[in-house]
């Protein structure tokens, strides 16, 4: 990178074999990812999962134990963050509290002696439409505010490679929405390549292009949002993305087309193409949004499973959909969301129901269920060793 | 300012509203009273002594009160060079005791962070001179650093000294100690400020390009200011007034005399009261105008 | 420079300058154990003989002395502390007209060089008609030891949890049994470290004492007037003891505060 210039545009990301280990624990088993150039990424997993890890080993604010990092096809490895392509928008902020808005924004392009950095860090500000504030302190702005002159900050230098750990964290639900729309419209405007580290799934999904969910120092499942929600990997993915009903059953017959397993007497269908095992003992499952209620028993359709009869237990409403709770006997308790087509609900605790789903929308795992549990466990690593505790701490609150 | 090394909380929880209350009163008021009738009052005291002349039929110390303003003109004619010296070492002093204690207190403040109990063994030993006698502590320099001790007949043997020189008596073995006795006064403020220094912001100079000495310069020392300026003003005061490293019993000699040792001669010895007062009066002066270029940027809240 | 030599650099630093610090004390403990004589600056021998007859020398000079500089210290911490707590509580809690011009006047008598302090005390007491005693040494101590106590209790105070008091109204306390049995109880560790550094002020000052003390001699005004003539080495045994009793303090109350906060951490 050489001093004076921008980046022509942004850079693709390589991690080969990365590996970090702390005293008393390992955050990073294994990790190997390619980020291509010009995409948005998001690295999402609950807190201590080791995405916020990874980012910093990109950032160049940790050294790997072992593994190499390329960006554009340099190895940065041995690099200093100071010598990296890279910008990073702090889940903080870190806005120098002893400089004006404009000297922050203005910050990077100084110590890289590029010509003119009060007229480029003005329009960065105009970018994110703080211009106005140019000459206040970071201390004299909103949270929302900080936010966006951290973002101008590390965009003015036009990055190879941008990181954004957990940025929106800290912003109330509207200016959240707000912030996820610009961030998505300036990454595509300039044309940089975005790592965006997240616990939101839901922001994830909205604004990345690819998504590597993350947990205990690996990752899970890559891919398109939409792949990764309708066709989850492991139950892991299955629970930390949306939720999802699982059923654990010996398979009982398979065709090239499709595999059906027995599930405490009832059968249900997967699609051979959907289902990661074919033989044995798996675990399938089928999105709550899929179900369909009914409350008489549903007439036998070759397209749908169906389950039932069950107990409902719960009857949950939020507004745009209801959520009922249903109690299968010898299978467990079923989630179903329904969209409020009309007013009120379906069925009513104590009802008897039965569910249906298009055999196309079921799922089969790769891993067994019993290994996830159904509502993920959301401590904080304990055995974080003493000299990265604080820090740890900070970046890994948020779950 | 300094002492918040003391406090043992690492969070401040919210404070609570302050209350008016008539308790306020009988709180203030004594320590109040005090500091009013045994400092204050001393002071002005010191003002009237200042301007008197000497008695008309009175002997040796026997003054009365007059507006004999001359008394300034005199003591500062008799005694200039002492006055710039005594400021001269004391700057001399704050700048190398800055120096000295910013490595320092930014290894156990920073650096040793994840060691808590390393921290406060290392604060130990920095206050620790403390606890023997400032008088000994001086004493032993100058008996370390005479001319028969170790230290110097090695220096010379090495040819790092003249055969003739000597260290002791000499401004620079005076500035020497001024800057050892006051290295704690410098250190603590120092040690507050940069112990809680957030350390994102390296991190995020370093993520914007900045090279680990401009992070230093443009970064570091802006935000730990509050600390130098505090160790500053705490190292400056005190080593202006003091005439213990200067006495001549102590690392002095004939040349080194600072004001302190004047007003403390003109007071004990001389008993020439009003000479000793307005003295007193300018090197107090000196200070306020000091402390009040501070108190105007930064308010009175932050003094305690 | 590489790293791994820019990595230890900073610490070494720091150990040669601590190793700096600890000079003189080391210095003057080891004296503490010199056969001499009349002065104590050229070693002649090892000797346990002036830690175990210290206050024989020179009529019990040195132990007199040393027994009003803690008389003193003792007196003036106790009244310091007393003010200074009952201020420094005023100053945090409670709203009041001249709120700067009391923190200013709290503050003057720590910008004050000790000359100026010394001297305007004895002008005042000369004028006044006072003999320099005892008495007036311990009032000029308690005077520039208040200062200290504010600030040292005050940053106490500002870190006490205002919802530790409010629970303690909440539970039927009166305002006597709240201050009694929850505030005082918490404010202690500060104002015993407003005590210690008070009498440590106070035990050490030379500068403020001699002026103001006539016929009196403290422990380090026996110092100044012994330097020209010869320091005996006793001296140096008493400051040596002081030396290792404070240090013992300190360094076990930080001790046990850290065993606490991790043994408290551990049940959490």
């Amino acid at each position: 990178m050489a001093n004076g210039e921008f980046a022509s545009a942004g850079a693709d990301l390589e991690l080969v074999g990365i590996q970090k280990r702390f005293p008393g624990f390992t955050a990073i088993e294994h990790l190997d990812l390619k980020i291509p150039a010009g995409s948005f990424f998001a690295l999402l997993g609950p807190s201590g999962c080791g995405k916020t890890t990874t980012l910093r080993l990109v950032a160049g604010l940790e050294e790997p134990t072992a593994g190499r990092i390329l960006i554009g096809g340099t190895d940065v490895t041995n690099q200093k963050s100071f010598q990296r392509p890279v910008n990073t928008v702090f889940q903080s902020y870190a806005l120098f509290p002893h400089m004006t808005v404009l000297e922050n924004v203005a910050f990077g392009l100084r110590r890289r002696r590029i010509d003119d950095p009060v007229a480029k860090a003005h329009e960065a500000l105009r970018l994110v439409e703080l211009d106005h504030l140019a000459s206040r302190r970071p201390l004299q702005l909103s949270g929302g505010q900080q936010q966006r002159v951290a973002l101008a900050r590390a965009i003015v230098n036009r990055p190879a490679l941008l990181l954004l750990d957990e940025p929106l964290g800290a912003l109330d639900l509207k200016l959240r929405r707000q912030m996820q729309l610009e961030l998505k419209t300036i990454q595509e405007e300039v044309g940089l390549t975005f790592l965006h580290v997240t616990h939101d799934q839901e922001e994830a999904m909205t604004m990345a292009d690819t998504v590597a969910v993350m947990n205990k120092g690996r990752i899970e499942q890559m891919g398109a949002p939409e792949e990764l929600y309708e066709l989850p990997r492991t139950a892991f993915v299955a629970n930390f993305l949306g939720q999802s009903n699982l059923f654990t059953g010996p398979v009982v017959g398979s065709t090239s087309e499709a595999i059906s397993v027995d599930v405490a007497g009832q059968k249900v269908v997967v699609p051979a193409a959907r289902a990661h095992r074919h033989t044995g003992e798996v675990t399938i499952g089928v999105r709550p949004e899929k179900l369909s209620l009914h409350l008489t028993e549903p007439v036998g359709d070759v397209g749908r499973n169906i389950m039932g009869p069950g107990r409902v237990i719960d009857v949950s409403f939020s507004g745009v959909s209801t959520q009922y709770l249903v109690e299968v006997p010898r299978i467990g308790t079923l989630i179903v969301f329904a969209q409020n087509m009309a007013f009120g609900p379906v069925a009513h605790e104590g009802s008897e129901v039965w569910m249906s789903w298009n055999i196309e929308h079921g799922f089969g795992l790769e891993d067994d269920a019993s290994v996830e549990p159904r509502f993920e466990a959301d401590d904080t690593t304990r055995s974080i060793a003493t000299q990265k505790r604080s820090s740890l701490l900070t970046e890994l609150e948020g779950a | 300012m300094a002492f918040a090394a003391f406090s043992t909380s690492t969070t401040t929880p919210e404070p609570a509203p302050r209350r008016k209350s008539p308790v306020a009163l009988l709180l203030l008021l004594p320590g109040i009273l005090y500091l009013v009738l045994f400092f204050l009052a001393p002071l002005v005291s010191l003002l009237l002594t200042s301007f008197q002349a000497p008695s008309e039929f009175g002997d040796v110390g026997q003054y009365s009160y007059a507006f004999r303003w001359e008394n300034y003109v005199d003591v500062v004619a008799a005694y200039w060079p002492h006055i710039m010296r005594s400021f001269g070492y004391a700057l001399a002093a704050t700048v190398l005791a800055l120096l000295f204690s910013y490595p320092l207190a930014y290894f156990i403040g920073v650096k040793a962070r994840a060691w808590p109990l390393l921290q406060s063994l290392m604060l130990v030993l920095v206050i620790a001179p403390f606890f023997i006698s400032f008088l000994l502590r001086t004493l032993a320099w100058k008996q370390l650093l005479s001319d028969e001790s170790f230290v110097i007949t090695s220096l010379k043997a090495l040819s790092l000294m003249a055969p003739d020189a000597y260290f002791t008596g000499t401004p620079l073995a005076v500035i020497f100690g001024l800057t050892y006795n006051f290295i704690p006064f410098m250190t603590l403020p120092l040690y507050t400020t940069l112990e809680r220094l957030d350390l994102r912001y390296l991190e995020a100079g370093s993520d914007l390009y900045a090279h680990p000495f401009e992070v230093f310069r443009k970064i570091t020392i802006p935000l730990s200011m509050p600390g130098i300026v505090a160790g500053t003003l705490l190292t400056f005061i005190p080593a202006a007034g003091d005439y213990i490293n200067a006495s001549r019993d102590f690392l002095g000699g004939p040349d080194t005399q600072m004001i302190g040792n004047v007003i403390e001669a003109n007071f004990l010895v001389l008993q020439n009261y009003p000479a000793a007062a307005a003295l007193s009066i300018i090197l107090m002066s000196v200070i306020l105008v000091i402390v009040s270029i501070y108190v105007k940027r930064s308010g009175t809240e932050e003094l305690l | 420079m590489k790293l791994s030599l820019g990595k230890w650099l900073l610490p070494l630093y720091a150990l040669l300058a601590l190793i700096f610090l600890m000079v003189p004390i080391v210095y003057t403990f080891v004296f503490s154990f010199n056969d001499s004589l009349k002065s104590n600056i050229v070693w002649r021998g090892f000797t346990f003989d002036k830690w175990l007859n210290v206050c024989q020398v020179q009529n019990g000079a040195v132990c007199a002395a040393f027994g009003n500089s803690i008389l003193i210290a003792v007196v003036a911490t106790v009244a310091a502390t007393t003010l200074g707590t009952m201020i420094a509580i005023a100053l945090v809690r409670y709203r009041f007209r001249f709120r700067s011009q009391t923190s200013l006047l709290l503050f003057l008598p720590m910008a004050t060089p000790e000359v100026v302090l010394g001297a305007g005390l004895a002008a005042q007491f000369l004028s006044v008609g006072v003999p320099k005693d005892m008495t007036t040494i311990i009032l000029a101590h308690t005077m520039f030891c208040i200062s200290f106590v504010v600030v040292t209790v005050k940053a106490r105070v500002a870190g006490l949890d205002p919802a530790l008091e409010e629970a303690g109204r909440d539970l039927y306390g009166s305002a006597t049994q709240v201050f009694a049995r929850i505030t005082f109880p918490l404010l202690l560790p500060g104002i015993l470290a407003a005590a210690l550094l008070s009498f440590a002020l106070s035990f050490d000052d030379f500068i403020i004492t001699n002026f103001n003390s006539g016929p009196v001699t403290t422990f380090p005004k026996y110092i100044y007037v012994s330097a020209a003539r010869g320091i005996p080495a006793e001296a140096n045994v008493i400051a040596s003891a002081v030396f290792i009793l404070a240090l013992v303090i300190v360094v076990t109350t930080q001790v046990s505060s850290a065993a606490r906060a991790k043994r408290l951490a551990k049940q959490g």
